[in-house]
């Protein structure tokens, strides 16, 4: 147990220690959304009635924020560890891979929150914020963290270079994340693409995570909560096999 | 007793390459042990095999009669690994890398040890400076510090004075002889004959996967190494029979002899005066590890 605290504290510590790159540079690009867009749509879209589009992107942001972040602590960690060789050093001494795994995705999770909370403070002064649920806030927070910090673990075990890594996050991360409905309500959508939305799990995680601020959503936050919750399963089912074979880390 | 390390029947192949091919070996309790062979021999992935860096495709090995595999906790916790790759985490101070590598092995509170370690790596002044500022031979020797904090029985020293300048690969080996004079089996490769020479009391030679050869570092002197008599010569000759068995190389005027005993030399030199030999230049030389370690690689 006492090597899972350690490596968990190592890895906040990691990110921590750079905090200007890994929390206040994703807070500020929020924030820069947050002005722009609301600056530009406020008063022309009201995806939910009695809830102002400023307002409306504020959780939006602050769920994406912490998917990403999540996503990149994980990944970022290994790939830089395996790239200079110091992964080493967590896998000599006896630590399970099951306790590797948690440390990953509890630090991403922490850096998720300390991101999302980042923001979420930021925001406050350009919008009214009600927080109608908290326990779905809490809920999608984690469980989204821990979804994202769990395919971190897989792109920074896979890949190889930085490049795949980024080509993971830009071509995968990034376009789920931005079509997920952290700008607009899917409603707002022709059919077509209403249906393709749903096959977006981190559609479910925003959906459900501003559910808790407003009370109102796309969908069920029951029916969000499942598809997130299976999709994490499975993912850590994933993440865990692969750790357990040694995948691209003991060769 | 069992011994600190043994490993059986082990195979490990990387696509084409067959990188272990049956490796048999046991290293008892105290033991300074050396592990040597050429680039691709399969001196690293043995080591790798043994510290749970690789998996092996058969065989087995335990460390102080724990299984690598079946209990890994256990065996980790017995070896200490210093890697060949001068590897380091660029966030962490030295003390705080130590820290760290501390709680990884369960430690907690282990400062008083840490600080014995950085005082006889010669590294207390650098305690708090970042891991980047280090210099080659103290990132190595830093290194080193991170195998200990466990104070593990079993510690295997990869390559570890690779890019080390003299000064610092002496102190580095006093340390690491107190530490087998203290009871901790030492097994150690290196491209530095001499020093397993000097060093380990035991060797074993792989080649392609394989151990060609496993004594005692004297028996392989005696076994496989002579005095050696270098000689340049004004103008090449031709040595009778008795004396030409003697010779090792020759190039041109330049005659590599070896003989047994210093009396043997008397022989060879009036053999080669018979000859019409003139020597302009002389050099005697002791058995070494370099002749042994040619030797037995042109054998197999």
């Amino acid at each position: 147990m006492e090597g899972f605290k350690t490596l968990l504290y190592k890895e906040c510590l990691r990110f921590w220690k750079v905090g200007f790159q890994t929390v206040l540079s994703p807070v500020l690009t929020a924030v820069l959304y947050l002005l722009i867009f609301g600056h530009v749509l406020e008063g022309h879209v009201q995806p939910y009635p009695g809830v102002s589009y400023t307002a409306f992107l504020v959780p939006g942001l602050v769920m994406m924020t912490v998917l990403q972040n999540a996503f990149a602590n994980s990944s970022s960690s290994l790939i830089q560890s395996k790239i200079t060789g110091n992964i080493v050093f967590v896998l000599l001494p006896p630590i399970s891979y099951r306790e590797f795994y948690a440390a990953y995705v509890i630090a991403s999770v922490l850096r998720g929150v300390a991101c999302g909370v980042g923001v979420l403070l930021v925001s406050l002064p350009f919008a009214a914020l009600s927080l109608a649920e908290p326990g779905w806030v809490v809920a999608f927070t984690l469980i989204g963290g821990a979804f994202l910090g769990s395919l971190g673990v897989i792109a920074g075990i896979w890949a190889d270079k930085f490049d795949q890594l980024a080509a993971f996050q830009n071509f995968l991360i990034m376009p789920l994340t931005m079509l997920s409905g952290v700008f607009y309500s899917i409603h707002s959508l022709p059919a077509f693409w209403q249906g393709v939305s749903h096959f977006n799990p981190f559609f479910f995680m925003i959906d459900g995570f501003r559910y808790g601020f407003f009370g109102v959503s796309d969908v069920s936050p029951w029916v969000s909560i499942g598809v997130v919750s299976v999709c994490f399963v499975v993912l850590a089912v994933i993440t865990l096999q692969m750790l357990a074979r040694g995948y691209k880390l003991r060769a | 007793m069992n011994p600190a390390i043994r490993i059986a029947g082990v195979t490990k192949r990387f696509r084409s390459l067959q990188a272990l091919a049956g490796v048999d070996l046991e290293i008892g309790q105290g033991e300074f042990f050396g592990l040597l062979g050429p680039n691709g021999a399969g001196k690293t992935t043995l080591i790798s095999c043994l510290a749970g860096l690789a998996r092996p495709d058969s065989g087995t090995l335990e460390v102080m009669g724990r299984d690598v595999v079946r209990d890994y906790r256990g065996a980790r916790m017995a070896l200490g690994v210093v890697p060949q790759e001068l590897v380091f985490d660029p966030f962490f101070s030295v003390r705080e890398m130590l820290r760290i590598q501390s709680g990884y092995f369960g430690i907690r509170n282990n400062d008083d040890w840490i600080d014995e370690i950085l005082h006889n790596l010669d590294l207390t002044g650098k305690a708090g400076a970042n891991m980047r500022m280090l210099s080659g031979g103290m990132k190595r020797r830093a290194l080193v510090a991170q195998a200990l904090v466990h104070r593990p029985p079993v510690i295997v020293l990869d390559e570890p004075t690779a890019g080390v300048d003299v000064e610092l690969r002496h102190g580095l080996w006093q340390f690491i002889r107190k530490l087998n004079q203290d009871g901790h089996t030492i097994v150690l490769t290196t491209h530095y004959l001499e020093e397993a020479e000097s060093l380990c009391g035991r060797i074993a030679m792989l080649k392609a996967g394989r151990v060609v050869a496993l004594d005692t570092t004297t028996n392989l002197l005696q076994r496989f190494a002579t005095h050696t008599l270098k000689l340049r010569l004004a103008a090449p000759v031709t040595l009778p029979p008795p004396f030409s068995a003697r010779i090792l190389s020759q190039e041109g005027t330049e005659l590599l002899l070896g003989f047994d005993h210093y009396d043997d030399v008397g022989h060879l030199l009036a053999g080669l005066r018979a000859a019409g030999g003139e020597i302009t230049d002389m050099a005697l030389g002791k058995p070494d590890m370099e002749q042994v370690f040619v030797g037995i690689m042109n054998q197999n």
